[in-house]
């Protein structure tokens, strides 16, 4: 059997689970390296921007969260159509582990652009086209979490939830789209709130470190919950039972 | 902007090239220190409290499991 | 297929016809949604004149929304879906005949009585014939997502809000188009790239949503 078809060994939540157990710490000890190495440059190295001050060091979190917010709906969609097409059980709970993440970001992308919107704007919310698509994309994630816990059959849900994540995926430029264009009639020259300052190489690494450290965290935290999902959907299969019973000998052990 | 700033690393006398000169003007960030803290406070609250929910979600998961069969 | 959606058109309106306030509360709906803001707002004309187009939009999205349900429930209850299924090409053919059934029992009317409520506003005229040919273009779209959000949410005790709130961010881009026509012809400008954007949009939903509309069903009856 070639390697990559090898790989397909992990596809079933029985084999992601110890595996997941496994990276785990990694992502997390990646996540708060890359963390410390961004906010050290950010915060402490990068100079002052000549426009908006010191408020500007926002940035460093606000555009990795937003990034990320957008980066895993996309692959939320994604896993959770894998799931549907081929009835694959553990794409469908991947899908399902990363909603609450993704939203969680967007809502971070939200608080950190109203506090940057304050002082370089003068207002705690500006309906530039950046912020309201991140609005309506925190309603497509609270959307999708309604959806799913509202119907009570896990097949049902994964599937409802798939069709809608694609749906709504196939809409985000559309809706994009229409914000930007909403945005520009009713503001004329609008400058948006979030626009970078021109950035000197050390606010564009840290930056890019600091979305690195979100990517890796948002890993770590996935495939937890990715585990947990698993143990609670799979509570009759012998594997879960095995698996909490080896995990049972070290009681201070997390995840 | 894009000057590229050498890091004069020196042991032990902490000679590096920040760009603050106290700790109180870092704290105070230029006057903007409450929109930057709020910001970062909020940031760092939320990605601490999601693994730590997400891992009591998963211990109550095994227990679950463990405890399975009986009331 | 076409005799089958054309058979299903006629039976929802013939049900609609023996329930006919019923197929007024959308309606309703609509007028006491569009009066309440001018009463939250206050009565002084040039911002009423307005907020007008938006009003008249949003009470119309709503209104859509919160019938739609409405016409797979009772099918679904009496099991006269299930029914419908199993006929071939039976799925595609419910889809569109709710969709069409909706906008002509809502949507329609909400376009034809939308210049009473533009008075009540006092819209321009122009302004008015724009908001009734935005609504003509856009409520069907409405009705095509509605339909989606209906099947995902088929039996559901959360119903009308769960689907409002799954729905809403796809009605978007239709409610700025639609009421940014109105605000155009308002302010003097032309509309036309809304209609276009309008019609992009009716033709896109009207080709993608009773397909996914279809497989909502399915997922939903399985």
């Amino acid at each position: 059997m070639s390697t990559s078809w090898r790989f397909f060994r992990f596809a079933s939540p029985a084999a992601f689970y110890p595996l997941a157990g496994k990276l785990v710490p990694w992502f997390g000890a990646v996540a708060a390296m890359l963390a410390a190495i961004a906010l050290y440059l950010g915060m402490l190295r990068a100079p002052t921007d000549a426009t908006q001050g010191d408020a500007y060091r926002i940035i460093f979190i606000h555009v990795p969260a937003a990034w990320m917010s957008m980066l895993l709906y996309v692959v939320m969609a994604f896993w959770a159509a894998i799931g549907w097409a081929f009835n694959a059980r553990l794409a469908s709970i991947v899908a399902r582990a990363i909603a609450p993440t993704g939203a969680m970001f967007t809502f971070l992308a939200l608080w950190t652009g109203a506090l940057w919107g304050k002082p370089t704007w003068g207002a705690w919310w500006v309906w530039d086209a950046r912020l309201t698509s991140e609005l309506i994309l925190l309603f497509l994630y609270v959307g999708y979490l309604a959806l799913v816990s509202a119907i009570d059959d896990t097949r049902r849900a994964d599937r409802a939830g798939a069709l809608l994540a694609v749906v709504g995926s196939v809409n985000v430029p559309i809706i994009y789209f229409s914000v930007v264009w909403w945005n520009t009639l009713h503001q004329g020259a609008s400058v948006s709130v979030t626009a970078a300052p021109k950035m000197a190489s050390v606010m564009l690494i840290a930056m890019l470190l600091m979305t690195l450290a979100f990517w890796a965290y948002a890993f770590a935290v996935v495939f937890v919950r990715t585990r947990a999902i698993s143990l609670e959907r799979e509570a009759h299969a012998s594997w879960a039972n095995d698996a909490v019973r080896a995990a049972r000998p070290e009681p201070g052990m997390s995840t | 902007m894009g000057q590229r700033r050498r890091a004069r690393r020196t042991a032990g006398t902490g000679n590096v090239d920040v760009n603050w000169n106290s700790a109180g003007e870092f704290i105070a960030m230029g006057g903007y220190g409450l929109y930057v803290w709020g910001a970062y406070a909020v940031t760092v609250a939320c990605m601490a409290a999601e693994p730590v929910l997400v891992a009591l979600r998963h211990r109550a998961a095994q227990r679950a499991l463990s405890d399975g069969g009986r009331p | 297929m076409s005799s089958t959606f054309v058979v299903l058109v006629a039976r929802d309106l013939r049900l609609a016809a023996r329930r006919r306030i019923d197929a007024a509360l959308p309606l309703a709906f609509f007028t006491v949604a569009v009066s309440l803001f001018p009463l939250g707002v206050g009565p002084e004309p040039q911002m009423l004149r307005q907020i007008a187009p938006g009003v008249v939009w949003v009470a119309a999205l709503l209104a859509a929304m919160l019938s739609v349900t409405q016409l797979y429930a009772s099918d679904l209850s009496d099991g006269s879906l299930e029914q419908m299924l199993l006929v071939p090409g039976g799925r595609i053919a419910i889809v569109a005949a709710k969709a069409v059934s909706h906008w002509l029992l809502t949507g329609l009317p909400l376009a034809l009585a939308a210049p009473l409520f533009g008075l009540l506003f006092d819209v321009s005229p122009a302004a008015l014939f724009a908001l009734v040919a935005s609504l003509v273009l856009g409520t069907p779209v409405l009705s095509l997502l509605g339909g989606l959000g209906a099947a995902l949410t088929l039996g559901l005790r959360s119903g009308a809000v769960l689907l409002i709130l799954i729905i809403v961010p796809l009605c978007i881009p239709v409610l700025i188009f639609g009421a940014g026509a109105v605000a155009a012809v308002d302010a003097g400008q032309s509309a036309r790239g809304h209609y276009s954007l309008l019609g992009a949009l009716l033709i896109f939903t009207g080709l993608l949503a009773p397909v996914a509309t279809a497989a909502a069903l399915r997922i939903a009856t399985e």
